[in-house]
């Protein structure tokens, strides 16, 4: 026994050290940073500098509701995309099925620099190519960038596009793993297509689709690069700040590191929170 | 049974009605990323609907390289995402192979602070990352800063951990009876049986360290220091700058990455389906 616990640890040794100082210390290290005021020399212990402040912070308000905000609409409809996806292609009746798994999947290795450089020019109000097709179908412009509906719509379109294959390759691997004779069993007794889906496949695949949903949700709790690049520095006016950005702007523009912890931690909560609710509730219905 | 496959016919017409235009849409903002990439800056800012490729490629990268020593960015991204992809397969198959095959004291420790923590987002450890980093190691603008914090990664453990507990036994029992050590059944009987899970690690660790962007614009600010998608992102938003030439670097970032994906595509699927990282 003792010589096993030498070996496994010698093998655990070096990624339990990188584990232990990169990972571990730091999410007890922000927690008690969150309670000092850090802006003086020596930081001092001071429990409610950054709290009181986050609970009276318009500035936090307002990221917090783009935050949900967008959690709330985009992560529904890019799953929901993502399932239409994932049911096309698995469909027998697909020609062509790599050219479409191509299209789909491809921007799940763009990296968010390079397309959200695309996506603004691609929006961009006069010489954008979204605007001039929208004029050539005889719809008026979209001011993409300078109204705040129409830049948070911009955000979402931008994440859905480069999200939606993803979680559709995670998904789809789930419906191949169902066993095939349990549809054809159905298709025997006449069930139909869609009713295959909704009594067969949903259920069957509802560990999928939260694992896809808690993955997307703690994605787009910290979204930052974004609103970061795409509405450069969440404009108009703070209409598409996020948490991840107010983060970076409390943390690495004022260096106000306690202040930036209280923020990290709210988020932190916030994901802990959605992760234990979507967990009783697939609990509860099995 | 002719009119079941004309339904069958008229179903697959449907389907490929619907899912060619959501395809092309799909690929429209990759097709625009290449054209923008050889149009002239004039040309991109221009009232004319342009979907075709033009000539000015070689042009956009020159004045690209002007804004920004795009060449030495990537020199670094190559070196970053190479040396990180290997530590990274390696640390994370040894911790994996430790929990899959040995019993030992505190594994249940081990074991529960992964799993306890995975969830949290990453935006928590920023701060303290930093500050250790840049202030206490005098880290900063090095690429020991690039390349060591992100390895604390777990999925990668996770994902190598449940490739080794599904090796049989046996194999491992008979080269131990031969006195075989422990290092070396880990190095030559395990790791080569597990080189499809490995191949699907590496590739999903080689992109999240190429596109890697938040970690590196926070502890890699000096010019000389950047990696690619850094140095790309300080030019977007500058008022003067030639964004053919931004576009020039994007086709640059993504078309190498899109042939490695059309190549290596069942790893690329598998280490993304087994969520091996998010």
């Amino acid at each position: 026994m003792r010589n096993r616990n030498a070996t496994a640890y010698r093998f655990l040794a070096p990624y339990l050290l990188i584990f232990s100082v990169f990972w571990v210390w730091p999410i007890i290290s922000s927690f008690m940073i969150s309670f000092q005021a850090t802006r003086t020399v020596p930081w001092r212990f001071a429990p409610g500098f950054n709290w009181g402040r986050l609970i009276g912070d318009p500035a936090f308000f307002n990221a917090l509701k783009n935050t949900l905000l967008i959690l709330v609409i985009q992560v529904p409809v890019m799953i929901a995309l993502a399932m239409v996806m994932a049911v096309l292609l698995n469909s027998p009746l697909l020609k062509a099925r790599g050219l479409y798994r191509f299209a789909f999947f491809a921007p799940v290795v763009v990296g968010e620099v390079a397309y959200s450089a695309v996506f603004r020019l691609m929006f961009s109000l006069d010489f954008g190519i979204v605007n001039k097709l929208l004029n050539s179908i005889g719809l008026p412009k979209i001011d993409w960038f300078s109204n705040v509906t129409p830049a948070m719509a911009l955000i979402m379109i931008a994440v859905t596009w480069r999200w939606a294959g993803y979680n559709a390759i995670i998904l789809l691997a789930g419906m191949q793993s169902i066993p095939e004779d349990v549809y054809e069993a159905a298709t025997l007794d006449r069930v139909s297509k869609l009713k295959q889906f909704f009594h067969i496949t949903l259920p069957l695949l509802k560990p999928v689709i939260v694992f896809c949903l808690v993955l997307s949700i703690i994605g787009t709790m910290q979204l930052f690069t974004e609103p970061f690049l795409i509405t450069e520095r969440g404009g108009p006016g703070g209409g598409t700040e996020t948490l991840g950005l107010l983060l970076y702007r409390q943390g690495f523009r004022s260096l106000n590191f306690g202040y930036a912890s209280a923020v990290a931690y709210t988020m932190a909560a916030l994901a802990i929170a959605i992760t234990l609710v979507q967990l009783w509730l697939t609990r509860e219905k099995q | 049974m002719s009119s079941l496959s004309s339904a069958r016919l008229r179903r697959s017409i449907a389907l490929h009605l619907f899912l060619t235009p959501l395809a092309l849409i799909w690929l429209f903002p990759l097709w625009m990323m290449v054209i923008f990439s050889t149009m002239p800056d004039n040309g991109i800012f221009s009232p004319g609907i342009e979907l075709l490729p033009h000539g000015n490629f070689v042009d956009n990268f020159n004045n690209l390289q002007r804004d920004t020593n795009f060449v030495g960015a990537i020199g670094i991204s190559v070196s970053v995402a190479v040396t990180y992809t290997f530590l990274s397969v390696l640390l994370t198959s040894m911790a994996g192979w430790a929990l899959a095959r040995y019993q030992f004291f505190g594994k249940g420790v081990v074991v529960g602070i992964i799993f306890g923590t995975i969830t949290l987002p990453y935006a928590v450890v920023l701060i303290p990352q930093f500050i250790m980093v840049a202030r206490d190691f005098q880290l900063a603008n090095t690429w020991v800063a690039l390349i060591v914090p992100p390895l604390f990664n777990s999925l990668g453990v996770l994902f190598m951990r449940q490739s080794f507990s599904m090796m049989p036994d046996d194999l491992f029992d008979a080269a131990r009876v031969e006195g075989v050590k422990e290092w070396r059944i880990f190095l030559f009987v395990a790791l080569p049986l597990a080189r499809p899970m490995l191949a699907a690690l590496a590739i999903i660790l080689f992109l999240a360290s190429w596109n890697n962007y938040l970690w590196p614009l926070l502890i890699n600010s000096q010019p000389g220091s950047m990696t690619a998608p850094v140095a790309l992102g300080t030019l977007i938003g500058l008022t003067k700058v030639s964004w053919g030439g931004i576009m020039a670097g994007a086709v640059m970032l993504t078309v190498p990455m899109l042939i490695v994906f059309v190549l290596l595509q069942r790893h690329f699927i598998a280490g993304i389906a087994a969520g091996a990282v998010k």
